[in-house]
C-alpha cells in the first residue's frame, strides 16, 4: 500500500507541550517535512527561541542551539560564519523577534545574512501568560491591555515584513497563515522558498506566519482560525512583500 | 622578532595566532585598537570579522560561533562588558569556550575612559545571573597580554568555559615590545558536542535550559565540580620577595606594575616589602596569600577601585594578619609615593619604611 501521510523522520515521535489548537506544532512539522523531502537534515542547524517554542530542539531531530530571548539572529550569524554552506534557520516568536530582539533582526537583515527566519506571529506573548506583543492588534485584549490595545499608551502593531522590506539587505519576505489547509500548504511553500533563497546564497529570508494562540486569545480552535482570517489579516495582509526572484 | 604594539593590538594578534577565526566587537574606548586591528587581520587569515550592532549582539555572535565549534572572541570596555553579561551567562550555562577581553575604564555609568580596576567584582564573581564563573586572567604588560591570550583559548577549550582577559586602559594602550611565542598545540578534547550538522550521527543540542525538576540542580553540581577542578589546577601568580618580607603588597595589572616599583625601591633601603601579583583573578591565588599571611606583619592590597579584590584577600587571610587597602577610583592611578606613604601609615614604627618615604619625597 502507498502511504499518503506519515510522520516526518525529522520530527521526533513524542507528544509536544503545545496547547490544543496551537500553531507552533504545525510550523515545526512543516520544517521537518521539508528537511526530510530535501534530504538536508544532516546539514541544517536550527535556532530555538525563548517563547512557547523554546523546546523546539526536543521535537526536531537536527543540531540545534538555544539563544537568549531575542538573540537568535545574532547567534545564527555566528553559526553561519562557521558553516557558510549549511542551512541555518532561526525560529522566533513576535516578542522574541519584534520587541526584545528588534535590533538583532534589523541588523541581520541589513547585513543580508544568508539565513532563514521563521517568524511565528501569534499577536501575544504565549509563554509568559498572554501579555501584549508588538504585533497585538489595536483594541485586542491581552492580560496587559485589559481594555484592548490603545495606541496612545501602547503603540501600534508592528508589520515586520514591511519594516524589513525597506532594507537593501533583505531578499525574501512573505506573510502567510495557518488558518486553513490551503494556507498551511502555502506556508510550507513559503518556508521552502526561504530555504531555497538561502541555499542559492541569495541572502536574508523571513517568513511571517500568522499563527493561532487559542489559549490567550480566549477562543476555541475554530474561532481562532476565523480570527486570523477576519481580524489579523486586516492588519497583517498575506502575500509576498519582497522577492529576489521578482524585481519588485 | 619583537614588535612594538599596544596591549590591545597584542591581544588581537595573539588571538589570531592562537587560531581564533571569529571576532565580533563593538567600538568603545579604550579598546578600539583591538577591534580596528581585527578588522584588518581577520580577512587576511580568512576569518570572520563583524562590527556588531551592539555588545549584546557581539557576544551572541560569539555564542553562535563557539557553539558551532569555532574559536571565537569579543572585546570591549566596562559599559560594553555590562551589556555582554546576558551572553556570558548563557555561554557559561551552555558550557561554551570563548575569550572575552575587558579593557576596563572608570565607572559607574559612562564614567570616563581612563584606566580602572572597578570591574573586578563583575569579572570574578559571575557578573551575569546564575551560579557560574569565568576564568579571569590579568596581564600586567603587553607581552603578558599576548601570552595570556594564547593560554585563554586553550583554557576555554580545555574546560568548555568562557575566559576573560581583565586589562585596563593602560594595559590596553601602552606600547611595549612584544614577541609572539606560538606554543605547540596542547592535547585538547575534541569538540564532539559542537553543532556541525547531524549528518551520520545523533543530533547535538547546545542549551542552558533544564526545565525538568532536578535536572538543573544536577547540572549546577556538574558546573561546581568543574570549577573546583579549575581552582585546583589553574591558579597562577607571581611572588616577589615573599620569603623576606614584613609587608606584602597584593595587586594585579597596572597597580601591580607600580607596586613592583615600590618593592624595587624598598630593596635599596633594606625595607622588607614583598608582593603577590595574582595572574588568575579567578581562580584566586588563595593558598599563597594564606601562606604569606602566616609570616608577615600585614598585607596591603592596592587597586584602582574602591576596594574589591581586597575582599578576596581578606577571605584568604582569614584574620591571620591585618589586611589594609589603598585604592584610587575614577581613573586615578596610584603613584609609588602614595603607596609608600600608605605603608608608613600602617607600619609607623618601621624605620626603613620612614627612610624610604623621606627619600621618595625628596625626589
Ligand atoms: C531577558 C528575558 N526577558 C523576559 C523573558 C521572559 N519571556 C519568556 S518568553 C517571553 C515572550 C515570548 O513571546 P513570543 O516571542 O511572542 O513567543 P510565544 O510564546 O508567543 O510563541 C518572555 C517575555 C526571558 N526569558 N528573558
Ligand atoms: S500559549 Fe499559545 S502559543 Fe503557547 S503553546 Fe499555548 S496556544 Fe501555543
Ligand atoms: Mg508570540
Amino acid at each position: 500500500m502507498h502511504a499518503i501521510y506519515e510522520k516526518p523522520q525529522t520530527f521526533i515521535d513524542k507528544a509536544t507541550h503545545f496547547c490544543p489548537g496551537c500553531g507552533h506544532g504545525i510550523v515545526l512539522r512543516l520544517i521537518a517535512e521539508i528537511l526530510d523531502a530535501w534530504g538536508i537534515r544532516g546539514k541544517t542547524i536550527g535556532l530555538a527561541p525563548v517563547g512557547c517554542a523554546v523546546l523546539a530542539y526536543n521535537y526536531l531531530d537536527i543540531d540545534m542551539c538555544e539563544a537568549a530571548h531575542g538573540r537568535p539572529p545574532a547567534v545564527a550569524t555566528g553559526i553561519k560564519r562557521v558553516h557558510p554552506d549549511h542551512v541555518v534557520f532561526a525560529y522566533q516568536g513576535d516578542g522574541d523577534l519584534a520587541a526584545i530582539g528588534t535590533a538583532e533582526i534589523i541588523h541581520a537583515a541589513n547585513r543580508g545574512e544568508n539565513i532563514t527566519f521563521i517568524f511565528v506571529n501569534n499577536a501575544v506573548y504565549g509563554m509568559t501568560s498572554g501579555q501584549m506583543a508588538p504585533t497585538t492588534l489595536l483594541r485586542q485584549k491581552t492580560v496587559t491591555t485589559p481594555s484592548g490595545r490603545d495606541p496612545i499608551n501602547s503603540g501600534h502593531p508592528i508589520r515586520v515584513c514591511e519594516l524589513l522590506a525597506v532594507l537593501d539587505g533583505s531578499s525574501y519576505l512573505e506573510r502567510v497563515s495557518l488558518s486553513s489547509p490551503e494556507n498551511i500548504r502555502k506556508t510550507k511553500k513559503a518556508i521552502e522558498k526561504g530555504f531555497k533563497t538561502q541555499m542559492e546564497k541569495k541572502g536574508f529570508s523571513l517568513i511571517e506566519i500568522l499563527s493561532p494562540c487559542p489559549i490567550y486569545w480566549r477562543m476555541d480552535a475554530n474561532e481562532a482560525m476565523r480570527y486570523i482570517d477576519e481580524e489579523m489579516t486586516r492588519t497583517f495582509p498575506l502575500g509576498v512583500v519582497k522577492d529576489w526572484e521578482q524585481k519588485n | 622578532m619583537k614588535q612594538l604594539l599596544t596591549g590591545n593590538e597584542a591581544a588581537a594578534e595573539a588571538a589570531i595566532q592562537a587560531g581564533c577565526r571569529y571576532y565580533y566587537g563593538y567600538p568603545i574606548t579604550p579598546q578600539n585598537e583591538l577591534i580596528n586591528y581585527m578588522s584588518i587581520r581577520m580577512p587576511e587569515v580568512g576569518g570572520a570579522f563583524i562590527q556588531a550592532e551592539s555588545e549584546i549582539a557581539a557576544i551572541s555572535m560569539v555564542h553562535g560561533s563557539a557553539a558551532a565549534g569555532g574559536r571565537a572572541m569579543t572585546s570591549s570596555s566596562s559599559p560594553g562588558i555590562s551589556l555582554k553579561q546576558e551572553g556570558i551567562s548563557y555561554l557559561a550555562g551552555s558550557e561554551l569556550p570563548c575569550v572575552m577581553v575587558n579593557i576596563q575604564r572608570g565607572g559607574p555609568g559612562l564614567g570616563d575612559i581612563s584606566a580602572s580596576q572597578a570591574d573586578y567584582f563583575q569579572a570574578v564573581k559571575g557578573g551575569g545571573h546564575g551560579d557560574y564563573h569565568t576564568v579571569v586572567l590579568a596581564p600586567s604588560s603587553t607581552q603578558e597580554m599576548a601570552d595570556l591570550v594564547y593560554d585563554a583559548f586553550d583554557l576555554a577549550d580545555k574546560y568548555r568555559n568562557p575566559v576573560m582577559i581583565l586589562g585596563d586602559a593602560q594595559i590596553g594602550q601602552l606600547m611595549e615590545p612584544v614577541e609572539f611565542h606560538k606554543k605547540p598545540k596542547k592535547n585538547l578534547p575534541a569538540k564532539s558536542w559542537a553543532l556541525t550538522g547531524a549528518e551520520g550521527r545523533k543530533k547535538n543540542v547546545v542549551k542552558s535550559f533544564y526545565p525538568v525538576k532536578g535536572q538543573l540542580e544536577e547540572f549546577n553540581a556538574h558546573l561546581q565540580k568543574k570549577y573546583r577542578t579549575i581552582e585546583e589546577h589553574e591558579v597562577r601568580y607571581e611572588a616577589i620577595n615573599t620569603h623576606k618580607a614584613d609587608v606584602i603588597l597584593v595587586a594585579y595589572g597596572t597597580s601591580a606594575r607600580i607596586c613592583k616599583e615600590v618593592v624595587k625601591k624598598s630593596q635599596q633601603y633594606k625595607f622588607r616589602v614583598g608582593m603577590v601579583r595574582p595572574v588568575t583573578l579567578w581562580p584566586f591565588p588563595k593558598e599563597i596569600i594564606r601562606k604569606v599571611s602566616e609570616r608577615v606583619e600585614c598585607i596591603l592590597t592596592v587597586e584602582m577601585s574602591a576596594g574589591q579584590m581586597v575582599e578576596d584577600v581578606k577571605l584568604a587571610v582569614e584574620g591571620r594578619c591585618p589586611v589594609h587597602f589603598y585604592g584610587r577610583t575614577g581613573g586615578g592611578v596610584p603613584t609609588s609615593l602614595e603607596i609608600i606613604k600608605k605603608i608608613v601609615e600602617i607600619v609607623p614604627d618601621n624605620r626603613a619604611a620612614n627612610t624610604l618615604l623621606q627619600l621618595a619625597e625628596v625626589k
